[in-house]
């Protein structure tokens, strides 16, 4: 086995990882890309194991021991695997999260195999350039899992219902926090010496990474999640990236920063769609000052007009044009399918049916897309926000079904609202809008929504799929 | 001209970077969650250097981490990549 050959597989399996990304970016040739990405990764593999019989420095073919090669795969492949396929694709965006963390968690493995592998097992040393790109990966990987794991339980709702936390003088601690990173990096590199201090320091590194990527992410809203995890992402990357440079191999460091370059990028594009600015998004605390008035402030609603699906039916029946506005609540309430039908109902009526799409409805950008396609709405009918807004004026019914803050006017109207200044669908606009909905609590931003309150809009109380069928079938009868 | 293995590591780092910024810039909105899924598979290439450090015939702690390391970017990679598979499926079952 020549360690050209080897170059040879793993410069492949570079090209093919710029190929799979590339094509990522495109509707029509996104599936390919992914395939190809996925060959990419099985030739780097491939690379490796061919790497591992090559001959070391003097001359000997090293012996390998693949059980705990195959092992690692064989439970991390189920697991993975097993979780790929079951889960819902309402619960994607935490799937991914949670993915992510992992892919950290490795890196940082990786870093911390390399040290006790040279320096308790091998008796050898680290220099300290080497020592600080480890402690970089350990750093990073670590901050990454933890802060994935946070992101997780914030999507799925199991941590005070995503809502920020925070914690009294979290600035003051998270800046000790990395002034104690710097220290016991510089420790590792220069001055620990002996193979108990070297795992001293890397497990003092470890666990303040650990602890770092928990404080981190535990300020931020439920509503910037997305931000968050595409930027764990980001780092999960760089994470890569480190370990590469610290095991001396460039498919490593080729695709880790790719991915690191990627999720900057959508993490920029993210932020772009929510007008906040990364660094009003880091600070966290989104909703928070208005999280304990929220719950107030959904019972002061005043003059909410309500009504069931008869009535509603009615309107629908001579409107012309009908814009749906899907929200995360539609995906819960597994109502795609029901929508599917009133569509087809009212088209069957010769109305104009479109769905507005609001650049982060649903939990993650791009997620409402992914469901509605699930139930085979059509791909011409779903409208993204700035080509639908213009239409809402001349639009006789607006049906908002469990969405929240992306119609609320207060985000163009009230200085003072957490939300100002991001964009929204401009539902209020339209003739009548029906707002299904369970209860009038608020959504992930926690704050009040003025729409409930306006004289065109009527709240449709129930579960969205109840309410859904119930207007086919009032329909029907009509 | 002598170039360390690190600088050469900068070198490529910083490259791929350029490549990275280039090959995404445009992404429609649909994209955005199944290219984040699909980068985030790629993260996994860390298993790469999992492996590596796996494989000494004795059992030790170098090698039960690589192993954990192994079992972890393996769950990244192949959760990952199937994840985005059945992203991607749904907008192809829509166009025919």
């Amino acid at each position: 086995m020549t360690s050209d050959l080897v170059h040879f597989v793993y410069l492949l399996s570079a090209v093919l990882f710029i190929f799979g990304l590339k094509k990522l970016t495109k509707v029509k040739t996104a599936a390919t890309g992914n395939k190809i990405a996925a060959l990419a990764m099985f030739l780097a593999i491939v690379g490796t194991l061919l790497e591992l019989h090559l001959p070391d420095s003097a001359g000997s073919i090293p012996s390998i021991d693949y059980r705990w090669i195959i092992g690692g795969i064989v439970v991390g492949g189920v697991i993975g695997g097993i979780g790929a396929v079951r889960v819902a694709m309402t619960s994607m965006p935490e799937m991914v999260a949670l993915f992510n963390g992992f892919g950290g968690g490795a890196s940082a493995l990786v870093a911390a195999a390399v040290v006790w592998d040279t320096l308790v097992e091998k008796s050898g040393s680290i220099d300290p350039i080497n020592a600080v790109i480890i402690c970089l990966s350990v750093l990073i990987g670590a901050l990454t899992t933890t802060g994935s794991i946070v992101a997780f339980l914030k999507l799925q709702g199991k941590l005070k219902k995503g809502a920020p936390i925070l914690l009294p003088g979290r600035h003051v601690i998270n800046l000790a926090l990395v002034v104690g990173v710097v220290g016991v990096t510089a420790w590792f590199a220069f001055s620990a010496n002996t193979p108990e201090t070297f795992t001293q320091s890397i497990l003092a590194l470890t666990a303040i990474s650990l602890v770092l990527g928990w404080l981190l992410v535990i300020p931020i809203g439920g509503a910037d999640m997305p931000v968050v995890v595409s930027l764990l992402n980001s780092y999960s990357g760089i994470a890569a990236c480190a370990a590469g440079f610290v095991i001396g191999n460039n498919v490593l460091i080729i695709a880790g920063s790719m991915v690191g370059a990627a999720g900057l990028i959508l993490t920029q594009i993210m932020c772009v769609a929510m007008n906040r600015s990364l660094v009003n998004v880091l600070v966290g605390g989104f909703g928070a000052t208005d999280s304990a008035g929220s719950s107030e402030d959904a019972r002061n609603y005043e003059s909410v007009t309500s009504c069931g699906p008869e009535e509603a039916a009615m309107v629908l029946d001579t409107a012309e044009s009908v814009i749906v506005v899907p929200g995360y609540g539609l995906a819960v309430a597994q109502a795609q399918h029901a929508v599917r039908e009133l569509a087809t109902a009212l088209e069957s009526r010769g109305t104009k049916v479109t769905y507005a799409i609001h650049p982060v409805a649903g939990r993650m950008p791009g997620h409402m897309n992914v469901l509605l396609a699930e139930a085979d709405v059509p791909y011409e009918q779903l409208v993204e926000m700035d080509n639908i807004n213009p239409e809402f004026k001349t639009t006789d019914a607006v049906i908002v079904i469990g969405a929240n803050d992306v119609v609320n006017p207060a985000a163009s109207t009230d200085k003072d609202s957490p939300i100002y200044g991001m964009p929204i669908l401009q539902a209020h606009e339209a003739r009548t809008v029906f707002v299904i909905k369970r209860s009038l609590s608020p959504g992930y931003a926690g704050i009040k929504n003025g729409l409930f309150e306006l004289n065109n809009t009527m709240m449709v109380f129930g579960d969205a799929k109840q309410i859904v069928q119930g207007l086919v079938s009032e329909l029907a009868e009509l | 001209m002598a170039m360390g293995p690190l600088l050469i590591g900068l070198y490529v780092f910083i490259l791929a970077m350029f490549v990275g910024f280039e090959v995404i810039t445009k992404v429609p909105p649909t994209l955005h969650t199944p290219l984040m899924s699909g980068a985030n598979a790629i993260s996994g290439i860390t298993i790469v250097g999992a492996l590596a450090v796996a494989i000494t015939p004795e059992a030790s702690v170098s090698n039960l981490l690589g192993a954990a390391a192994i079992a972890f970017a393996t769950i990244n990679v192949v959760g990952g990549f199937l994840v985005t598979g059945r992203m991607l499926a749904m907008f192809g079952s829509k166009k025919k």
